[in-house]
């Protein structure tokens, strides 16, 4: 048993995202975050302060813990945003402004 | 129900008899009587499809045949979707996550409420819905208690694990742990053996016990026994241990959870020495129950009651109204009950704002579950010596990386009192999730329990500084002449 088979899902055909460059399935409708966790991906975001990896916490959007670059906008919660063909998600290290530095 | 992708952000809006904020069953319930009614009714919704956490379901791209197995009231949410649906009374407007309220000024059709929402990154994605009257249904979150580890990718929370596994038909490991306390453990593990994951051990730190001192509110919801009960035959079945007043008191790993300990808990929630196991997993699903989320209310100045729990919610009248004139409320905003309860009081709410009579069915139902709701809330309400397996170096704040020793020395060796003087010295609850999930952890390191006050948030959500930019707009006259 697995949950597609559980609510007998019939999904379309999956999409591909990149995720640091590899490619990455994704179902119709799922959120990028869900294509990570079915691929076996836990993090994406390396945090500010000790450089930790982080990933998916709360799952509703309220955490932020999710944050990632997506098609190059960081600060992104994977948990909310649906997975679109081609769609490049980038591990993001600390706020993700580093191109701002000086 | 018309879906309309925004509302005009410019120029002059329809004013609507009443603005629900939140598409879960509360909401939904409301939006569907006020407009039974005759109301015309803008439901506003952070989410992207209606049904709130607890009718949330897969996508339809996905193509769920089934999508009931995953739902307790599936039929009921079924229903309300599709009435609403064929409404020409009711506007969806999914995807508005309202960050502010403006209280408009009752009788004064010039004056309606402004709910402030945002739709999108984009300077161009916010918008404005105007109403006579407004019903907050913004339902809840979940509270946490840190423990060593509990930042390690693969610990996720249980609302959150059931919530990704709902819309997205994804697990985030093959054999995780369920841990915490309250009934949401049991629905949440009991939907993650369904769809194929193994359970090694259910952890709850209460003994249940607290349930016997409320006789006669278990016997007053035999629905909620019956559920309850359907859980803990599924688990049985699945040969998934229930570990009463127990806790994981750590999560290991380096890059991802692989194991956690779990003690033995006193009455007052200590670990008992020599009690620790370890369990192997791949993921961890925690949650401490579910705390009310009420500011676009509480910044009005609207006033609450504190739980058995020790969380904030919404005083209300026996017609749902705050003390906010124009100000419903319904559902978990008013204290933590469960979908039923929510159902009846979004029709209550309807009811008193369309000023009808209300129905006897839905006031008997909120009585029952009301009282079944106190009892629930004392049950799982978090022993004081929990912080005890809290150690120094656990992040408490999860945003801000706040070690509960750095805490702990606000407390110790500068004299803070309470969460918000921890707060400004340590930057504890002043991240992104604005203290959601740290908040009752950082009140009760910083000695004063949170004291059932609700925490303050001026703009519910991040808001992009473009968005606020263009309501700067000029300033009204008889405002200039205060000045």
């Amino acid at each position: 048993m697995d949950p597609l088979d559980l609510v007998g899902a019939e999904p379309g055909p999956a999409r591909t995202v990149l995720f640091d460059g590899r490619p990455v399935p994704a179902l119709p409708g799922q959120t990028l975050a869900a294509a990570l966790w079915a691929d076996g991906v836990l993090a994406w975001r390396t945090t500010r302060g000790g450089g930790r990896p982080r990933g998916a916490f709360c799952g509703i959007g309220q955490c932020f813990d999710c944050l990632a670059t997506v098609n190059g906008r960081p600060n992104q919660r994977l948990c909310l945003l649906p997975a679109e063909h081609g769609d490049t998600v980038t591990t993001q290290e600390g706020h993700g402004h580093a191109d701002l530095e000086v | 129900m018309p879906t309309s992708k925004s509302e005009p952000s410019g120029g002059r809006a329809e004013v609507h008899d009443l603005a629900v904020i939140g598409a879960g069953p509360a909401g939904l319930a409301a939006a569907d009587a006020a407009a039974g009614l005759g109301l015309r009714v803008a439901l506003v919704d952070a989410g992207s499809r209606p049904g709130g956490q607890y009718y949330r379901h897969p996508a339809p791209g996905l193509g769920a045949a089934r999508p009931e197995k995953l739902h307790h009231g599936w039929a009921a949410f079924a229903r309300l979707r599709a009435r609403l649906a064929a409404s020409p009374l009711v506007d969806h407007l999914p995807g508005h996550h309202v960050w502010a309220a403006e209280a408009g000024v009752p009788g004064d059709g010039e004056r309606p409420w402004r709910l402030h929402a945002t739709r999108g990154p984009e300077a161009g994605d916010r918008a404005t819905v105007l109403a006579r009257a407004v019903l907050l249904a913004t339902g809840a979150y979940e509270r946490h208690l840190p423990f060593p580890g509990w930042t390690l990718p693969g610990v996720v929370t249980a609302g959150g694990a059931q919530a990704m596994l709902k819309s997205s038909l994804v697990l985030p490991g093959r054999r995780i742990v369920v841990s915490g306390s309250g009934p949401l453990l049991l629905a949440a593990a009991s939907s993650l053996v369904s769809a194929g994951a193994e359970v090694p051990a259910i952890v709850e730190a209460t003994s249940y016990l607290g349930y016997a001192r409320g006789l006669p509110a278990l016997a007053g919801n035999p629905a909620k026994l019956a559920e309850g009960a359907s859980h803990g035959a599924r688990l049985l079945r699945r040969g998934v241990r229930l570990r009463r007043s127990s806790a994981v008191v750590e999560a290991h790993g380096t890059d991802r959870v692989t194991a956690v300990t779990v003690a033995r808990l006193d009455a007052r929630w200590k670990p008992v020495p020599g009690s620790e196991r370890r369990i192997a997993c791949d993921a961890l699903a925690i949650g401490h129950g579910l705390v009310p989320q009420i500011e676009l209310a509480t910044e009005l100045g609207a006033e609450t009651v504190t739980g058995p729990d020790g969380a904030a919610a919404l005083k209300v009248d026996a017609e749902q109204r705050t003390s906010v004139p124009g100000l419903w409320a319904a559902g978990e905003t008013c204290g933590v009950g469960g979908a039923d309860l929510a159902l009846a009081e979004g029709v209550l709410a309807a009811h008193a704002v369309a000023g009808r009579p209300a129905p006897a069915r839905e006031t008997a139902t909120r009585r029952r579950r009301r009282a079944f709701a106190a009892l629930m809330a004392a049950a799982h309400a978090p022993g004081p010596d929990w912080t005890s397996w809290v150690t120094d170096d656990t992040d408490v704040c999860r945003c801000e990386e706040v070690p509960a020793g750095e805490i702990r020395a606000a407390v110790e060796e500068l004299g803070a009192g309470d969460a918000r003087t921890v707060k400004l010295l340590t930057r504890a609850g002043m991240g992104w999730c604005q203290g959601r999930m740290c908040g009752p952890a950082v009140a009760c390191l910083s000695g004063d329990g949170g004291g059932g006050r609700a925490d303050s948030r001026p703009l519910s959500c991040p808001v992009p500084l473009a968005q606020l930019a263009q309501l700067a707009g000029p300033v009204e006259p008889e405002q200039r002449r205060r000045d």
